[in-house]
């Protein structure tokens, strides 16, 4: 599987280090529910078909991405970044896109 | 069969030697070795996997089943090799294998005298022994399987080490073309033209494909020259690489492949600083796939004797390699190609006695063709059987009928020592199968065809089910430009030569099997026979995959290739049912055999990095008994002359108690976390409060998993207000730092942090002992380490011997202890100013032993009671747990069973009678007889110079309301069997006093 | 039909084979069962015949989507063991072993068990020490165990480098002398075959696209062949559970399905004797009886329900197998392929009463699912026909792991593809 990193481009999936299910958040610090907390560490959908998942970029600049991608063909739809510097990335990566066309 | 060089080809090339079993031969420079064997009138190569008959050579290609050898000998020793694909050199060495005591000459063979009996299935109807009281169904199996074992196998293994080298490489390019025949280099061609970085692979040693020996004349130049001609000006090319000998392997998700280039096996070793061979991973944006088709035969009784061949292959013999495959050869075919075999073989000088041709008519062309051979011909008529001992000596033909498939009139008798067999062309696209795609039949081409593309490939030529060479260019071309397009680049431009030759059908006579009496083998080397097929069908395993596995049919060493259609063909007629309704088989990657080494690739004889701290060297100058720890190496224990290492580490112990030492810590995970926020995520982190630690001050800290279950610790430093240095334990460093980052990016992007992780910039020595601050005293500078200006737990700056340190004052030993950091290039010399300036107290460096020693006297955890089962309250540590905050695993480390108090529980244990007590020890009440069930076990074992005993740190049900009691440490797998008494760990110094003071 | 033996295989060989009949029937499903188990794998074809055999329970069905045994009974390395550490799992593979070891007999179908010895090898002192502790615990638990220095280990197994320069040095290992592996595809065609002659119906080609449900309560199964009734549903369809859950209307589960290569090399002479694994990764490997070395290590990490991996999942795995056994470099790897693992949160299974009234699940088998198919049938037939959990099976709920009671043998948290 070949990722494009948001930073780094076109990748293969071998530098990133696989974090999940994308869609089991963790509750905000102020939550104390059992519940709530049992869902996110338990609690899997385990989706066959288009599945949003975490990866990071371990190998490469270390950014957190969510991937879309096909757990039966394996097919990846999107990569985008998550984090504190995710807006400001795609800030830069669409003006590089502009400049470059 | 008795093959002969031809006369026209015997000048010409030079003389190569080569042994087959011992024997001497002379080759030719352009050989491969079955050609070469076959030259010098070698017949039987091999045996079968199971009945252990006699194999010759079937196939010009990989995709033969029979003739396998062993090459080489020693470390370079390598089984199952197959004799049609390896180019001679000077000296090479082969010999048969799976034979004994010769190839000519096999007593295995009797197992074909089983015959009937050793059908499909047989092992699973029988072995299973007697059954009565006390004998297990087991036990007879596993005394036959020993014979069985022995029988089975082809080859043998090498016994030593291989000397030679494999490489990796990795490689992106914008057209991947796999396969150098017509359609390849014709796709090559315009994506090159278009500016495409374009990489062409081809598994023989030169491209060109079915060009080499094909009779067609291209822009008037013999194919041959052409194509040579086109793979120059395509190697000229800057943006064309040209793998020769290189074989993609595998289709991988993302159109990545993997290829395996065999630099330097057509050479007897090889050549100085060059790998063996060298396994690529291609990342393509688009691929041509023109791997062209692969014959099959058509399965008739008798069909397994040396001598029986495919009828491309008898052709490439003659047409290429100028060597006849036998004194007189028949041809049998359902379809055109088989007559352009004897023809072409006929005009390289070959005598062709007969084509047999299941058809009742073929096209004025093709008999023309036939007229050609001089051949008797026979229209409407197959091959019933053979004759011959081990080598051919000739065929039975009778009447055919195609339609109703039945056979007729009288039994006549062709002599020939070679039939060449064209059951027709199977597509090769074992690679879109891989990827699960799914094939679509052809009844036309009675073949599969490889269907929707899954990826970005597009299918050019024979593999697209294109035959012949003006189709071969014309969807080479076609496939290029849809490759260009999704490359996003232009069409480029168009160069078709003009093309003289043949226009002949492709499409066969759909008959694959002549069924008449006697032993028709389907699959060669696993020695599958058509009645093994229906054997199956009667037993019920009918679907593809059961029929695969219930007779091993194309589970050899060629994955079927040349077997898989006929095996279908035969179900599907027992059936009575179409081929495709009884379904195919998915190919499995590798397309053929890979050496694993070339797939470990550099790591073959280097499994894995090796960490080596700053003072690595020094530790083994001293005598230091290195310890792998993960990838890190450290010292166990510094050995004086003679002394075990338990001497030595008591000897270290020891000292640090009564003086001091010093140890390399430098392997410790050391993250550097800053930000104005760097406070709170820490004491989101962290099990214990971390928001209000001073500026100055250590603290050891635990972390806990979202479960509640205990992941890592250690340190943190607050070196300002917004910059903490964290320290992990050497397993975790990884770990941890991933766990941070993903809390920080993923749970709390609104928290202003920065990780950084800093293991390998800082170089770290803990330096413990009574005597530990006057050895700092002695040679830090800027830094008062008093008591009152450095009190346990701060964090200072300083320098040593003009380097500048962090001193951390940390006890992991209960003693009075300093962990120093610094820059990592400065830490032998930090290590040695440590060393020299603790002379006068007679320092010495200690070993992982020993610091495990003193941390467990102390009763201090580390890694084997962090076992990832561990919660803070089983460790006695639940006092870190805060009540008044919220923090990773919070929630769910108070779950009931979480903190229930009949958990194992952290206890220290001590030897009663000065036994040893033995790593890996379960604490029981019972005797060494009658144990009992486990109520613990040890973790961290060791003798106590403080104590003067053995003691242990161990994990006990209800642990700490048990001190005092006495149980075992039993260990019956190390036979032993030890008295003790449950203590509390803290067992040196509990209230701190030493530390502190 | 005849019982299989060497004197039948004699009478029908002089005959020509032509008297052989099915190995068992292809049935066509009735309208309604007692008891219908969804997925016909090897648990789910022992299951059946554990309710036949051990509970008189013969009106069963087993419904398969594809051709029987076409899951990972018959992609698996074939490894069968009771090594474990902690106590649910030492008994419950322990009950495995004994119903192996007379597998054979019971189904009259050689499964050519080989108790030839899984030894595990360990690299570091510590990981001696670790062994030692998983040994005595089997040994305490009833289970054969023995500690094996460095000359012992190389004894059992000629190629493997014990030089001491290695990466990493071998110091011993762990051998579990009555363990070893077995065919795959015979145990499931052999619990079929024995099912069948009990009169159960195995249903194949027969996809279960949805549940029935009456008040809460599941009471068939709707499938590709029509509706099929039962008062109790069984699901032993392992990496697709999910789905096949989801049809029930149960969206969440502690389980994520990845996939697992397996590779096989060509066939060579016999060249090692145990099943052997290696201690500084993940790697185990054995020789079958026609002579490949089979051979599995990490699952691919990502969630998939693809049945083929990924290339650095073979690089790792045929890396740790040179570093063990250097002679095998020139051996050819010849085939791999793919499984669909349902690893649950702690590495440990389900085989449990529920989630539904009417359903019973078995699930969460990672990748040691063919070791456990004996026990895990007779488990789950008890199960089912008791509605309550036998003694080896009682903690493997699915409550275990919110309660903070999972059965952790590698103590690698509820990150499934760490298991």
């Amino acid at each position: 599987m070949k990722i494009t990193c948001p930073y780094c481009g076109e990748r293969d999936h071998r530098e990133f280090t696989y974090r999940g299910d994308a869609t089991a958040i963790r509750p905000s610090i102020d939550n104390t529910s059992l519940d709530d907390h049992q869902a996110f560490v338990y609690d899997r959908k385990n989706t066959a078909g288009t599945h949003r998942e975490l990866w990071n970029h371990t190998s490469g600049c270390r950014t957190h991405v969510v991937v879309v991608r096909d757990t039966v063909s394996h097919e990846i739809f999107s990569c985008e970044p998550v984090g504190p510097f995710a807006k400001q990335l795609a800030r830069n990566v669409a003006k590089l896109k502009g400049a470059g066309a | 069969m008795s093959g002969f060089r031809l006369k026209a080809a015997e000048t010409g090339g030079k003389a190569l030697h080569f042994t087959f079993d011992g024997k001497s031969f002379v080759g030719r420079e352009g050989d491969t070795l079955a050609s070469a064997l076959m030259a010098n009138g070698v017949s039987i190569v091999g045996r079968s996997f199971k009945y252990h008959r006699p194999r010759g050579i079937f196939t010009a290609g990989s995709e033969e089943p029979s003739a396998l050898v062993t090459l080489r000998s020693g470390g370079r020793h390598e089984p199952n090799v197959r004799a049609t694909e390896i180019e001679l050199y000077e000296g090479l060495e082969a010999r048969s294998q799976n034979r004994w005591p010769s190839v000519r000459f096999d007593l295995m063979a009797v197992n074909q005298l089983a015959g009937k009996a050793f059908s499909a299935g047989f092992y699973y109807k029988t072995f299973m022994g007697p059954r009565r009281a006390g004998h297990k169904a087991t036990q007879f199996w596993y005394f036959c399987e020993q014979f069985i074992r022995r029988a089975a196998g082809l080859g043998k293994g090498a016994t030593s080490a291989d000397p030679d080298t494999y490489s990796r490489m990795n490689a992106w390019c914008d057209v991947l073309v796999i396969g150098a025949g017509a359609a390849g280099i014709a796709a090559a061609g315009r994506a090159a033209s278009a500016g495409a970085r374009v990489i062409m692979c081809d598994e023989r040693a030169r491209g060109g494909g079915s060009l080499t020996g094909a009779p067609e004349l291209l822009d008037g130049q013999p194919a041959a020259e052409w194509a040579s001609d086109a793979m120059e000006e395509l190697a000229e090319l800057d943006n064309v690489t040209i793998l020769t000998r290189t074989t993609v392997q595998s289709m991988f998700d993302g159109d990545t492949y993997l290829a395996v280039e065999r630099v330097n096996d057509h050479r007897d070793e090889p050549k100085r600083h060059q790998p063996r061979q060298r396994a690529w991973t291609i990342r393509a944006a688009s691929t041509v796939i023109a791997t062209g088709a692969i014959e099959r035969p058509i399965v008739f009784a008798g069909n397994d004797r040396p001598g029986v061949m495919l009828a491309d292959a008898a052709r490439r013999y003659a047409v290429e390699y100028g060597v006849a495959p036998g004194r007189a050869v028949a041809v049998f075919t359902n379809n055109d190609t088989g007559w352009l075999a004897a023809r072409d073989m006929a005009r390289a000088g070959v005598i062709v006695s007969a084509i047999v041709d299941v058809r009742a008519d073929v096209q004025d062309d093709v008999r023309k063709a036939g007229e050609e051979s001089r051949a008797e011909i026979f229209l409407g008529a197959a091959i019933t059987g053979t004759r011959g001992w081990q080598e051919l000596q000739g065929a039975h033909v009778r009447d055919f009928h195609e339609v109703s498939n039945t056979l007729g009139g009288k039994k006549r008798f062709i002599g020939c020592d070679c039939i060449a067999v064209s059951g027709g062309w199977s597509p090769a696209f074992h690679l879109t199968s891989q990827q699960g795609g799914k094939p679509q039949w052809d009844a036309e081409l009675q073949a599969f065809l490889p269907g929707e593309a899954s990826a970005n490939w597009f299918g050019a030529g024979a593999m697209a089910g294109k035959f012949g060479l003006r189709n071969a260019f014309r969807t080479g071309e076609e496939a290029a430009v849809r490759a260009l397009t999704q490359a996003g680049f232009g069409e480029g431009e168009s160069s078709v030569p003009v093309i003289e030759g043949d226009a002949i059908d492709y499409a066969p006579a759909p008959v694959l099997e002549i069924n008449s009496p006697g032993k028709s083998f389907v699959d060669l080397q696993h020695d599958v026979t058509a009645d093994d097929v229906r054997l199956a069908h009667r037993e019920g395993f009918v679907s593809v995959e059961h029929l695969k596995r219930y007779t091993t049919l194309g589970m050899a060493t060629d994955q079927g290739k040349t077997s898989n259609v006929t095996g279908l063909a035969i179900m599907a007629q027992t059936r009575d049912m179409s081929i495709p309704e009884v379904g195919t088989t998915r190919f499995r990657p590798p397309y053929t055999p890979v050496a694993l080494a070339t797939l470990a690739g550099e790591q073959y004889g280097h499994l894995s990095t090796v960490r080596r701290t700053p003072m690595h060297d020094w530790h083994v100058a001293n005598g230091a008994h290195m310890y792998a720890n993960g990838p890190w190496l450290r010292p166990e224990s510094y050995n004086a002359p003679g002394e075990t290492v338990e001497q030595a580490y008591i000897r270290e112990a020891r000292k640090v108690r009564e003086s001091v030492g010093l140890v390399d810590v430098s392997t410790l995970g050391k993250i550097d976390v800053q930000g104005p926020d760097a406070a709170e995520f820490l004491n989101r982190i962290y099990s214990n409060g971390f928001a209000k630690l001073p500026v100055g001050k250590a603290r050891y800290g635990l972390m806990l998993r979202e479960d509640g279950f205990l992941f890592d610790d250690g340190t943190t430093w607050r070196l300002d207000e917004h910059r903490f240095l964290m320290t992990t334990t050497t397993a975790g460093a990884g770990h941890v730092m991933e766990h941070l980052e993903y809390h920080r990016d993923v749970v709390w992007p609104d928290l202003k942090v920065a990780l950084t992780s800093v293991s390998d910039e800082w170089a770290g020595v803990a330096v413990a002992g009574p005597k530990s601050r006057q050895v700092l005293a002695a040679c830090v500078t800027k830094c008062d380490v008093s008591n009152e200006a450095l009190p346990f737990m701060g964090v200072r700056t300083g320098e040593i011997v003009g380097i500048p340190v962090w001193i951390a004052r940390l006890s992991f030993s209960g003693e009075m202890a300093y962990e120093v950091y610094c820059g990592a290039n400065w830490g032998q010399a930090l290590w040695d100013a440590l060393m020299a300036a603790g002379e006068k107290h007679d320092i010495v460096p200690y070993g992982l032993e020993a610091l495990s020693t003193l941390r467990i006297e102390k009763g201090h955890v580390a890694g084997p009671e962090l076992n990832g089962r561990t919660t803070p309250g089983d460790l006695g540590l639940q006092g870190m747990v805060s009540s008044k905050k919220n923090f990773v695993g919070a929630v769910l480390n108070n779950r009931p069973a979480m903190q229930a108090e009949d958990r194992l529980q952290l206890v220290a244990i001590r030897s009663i009678d000065g036994q040893r007590i033995i790593g890996g020890s379960h604490l029981v009440k019972g005797t060494k007889d009658e144990p009992g069930l486990s109520e613990g076990h040890t973790t961290s074992t060791c003798f106590s110079p403080a104590l003067n005993a053995y003691i242990s740190l161990a994990l006990l049900e209800r642990g700490r309301a048990r001190f005092g009691e006495k149980m075992y440490a039993t260990n019956p797998v190390r036979d032993s069997h030890v008295a003790v008494e449950v203590i509390n760990p803290h067992m040196v110094d509990p209230k701190g006093a030493r530390m502190h003071g | 039909m005849s019982r299989y033996s060497a004197w039948e295989i004699l009478k029908n060989a002089v005959k020509g084979n032509r008297d052989w009949t099915p190995a068992w029937r292809r049935a066509e499903p009735k309208s309604a069962y007692d008891v219908i188990i969804i997925g016909g794998g090897g648990h789910g074809l022992s299951t059946a015949y554990y309710l036949a055999k051990v509970h008189g329970i013969t009106n069963v069905a087993v419904v398969e989507k594809g051709y029987l045994g076409s899951g990972n009974v018959g992609r698996n390395t074939t490894i069968v063991r009771s090594n474990y550490r902690l106590t649910p799992n030492s008994r419950f593979y322990e009950k495995s072993m004994e119903l192996w070891r007379e597998l054979s007999h019971d189904l009259n179908y050689n499964v050519m068990f080989s108790p030839r010895g899984v030894l595990n090898l360990a690299l570091t002192p510590g990981q001696m020490d670790t062994y030692a502790e998983r040994g005595n615990q089997m040994r305490l638990m009833g289970v054969r165990s023995e500690l094996l220095d460095r000359d012992q280990v190389a004894r059992l197994n000629p190629g493997l480098d014990v030089s001491g320069s290695a990466r990493f040095p071998i110091e011993g290992g762990l051998l579990q002398p009555d363990a070893g592996n077995a065919r795959h595809d015979a145990v499931a065609w052999g619990y079929a075959r024995a099912a069948d002659q009990l009169g159960v119906d195995i249903i194949e080609n027969c996809e279960v696209n949805g549940f029935l449900k009456e008040g809460g309560r599941i009471t068939g199964v709707e499938t590709t062949r029509g509706t099929i009734r039962a008062a109790k549903t069984g699901v032993a369809v392992a990496g697709n559970t999910g789905k096949v859950m989801k049809l029930a209307g149960i969206d969440n589960l502690p389980i994520e399905s990845t996939v697992l290569q397996a590779f096989v090399s060509e066939s060579i002479k016999p060249i090692i004797k145990n099943v052997v694994t290696f201690g500084a990764g993940h790697l185990y490997v054995s020789q079958s009886d026609k002579g490949g070395l089979v051979f599995g290590g990490n699952i691919d990490y990502y969630n998939s329900y693809a049945q083929r991996g990924n290339l650095p999942v073979w690089e790792e795995v045929i890396s740790e197998l040179l570093a063990m056994f250097p002679a095998f470099a020139r051996v050819k790897l010849l085939r791999s392929w793919g499984g669909v693992m349902d690893m649950s949160m702690d590495g440990s299974p389900i085989i449990t009463t529920g989630p539904i009234d009417g359903m019973y699940l078995n699930a969460g088998w990672c990748y040691g699912g063919f070791k456990a198919t004996p026990a895990s049938g007779w488990c789950f037939a008890h199960t089912i026909a008791n509605d309550k959990a036998s003694e080896y099976n009682e903690t493997f709920t699915l409550e275990r792991f919110k309660n903070g009671q999972s059965i952790d043998e590698l103590g690698a948290g509820p990150t499934p593809w760490y298991h």
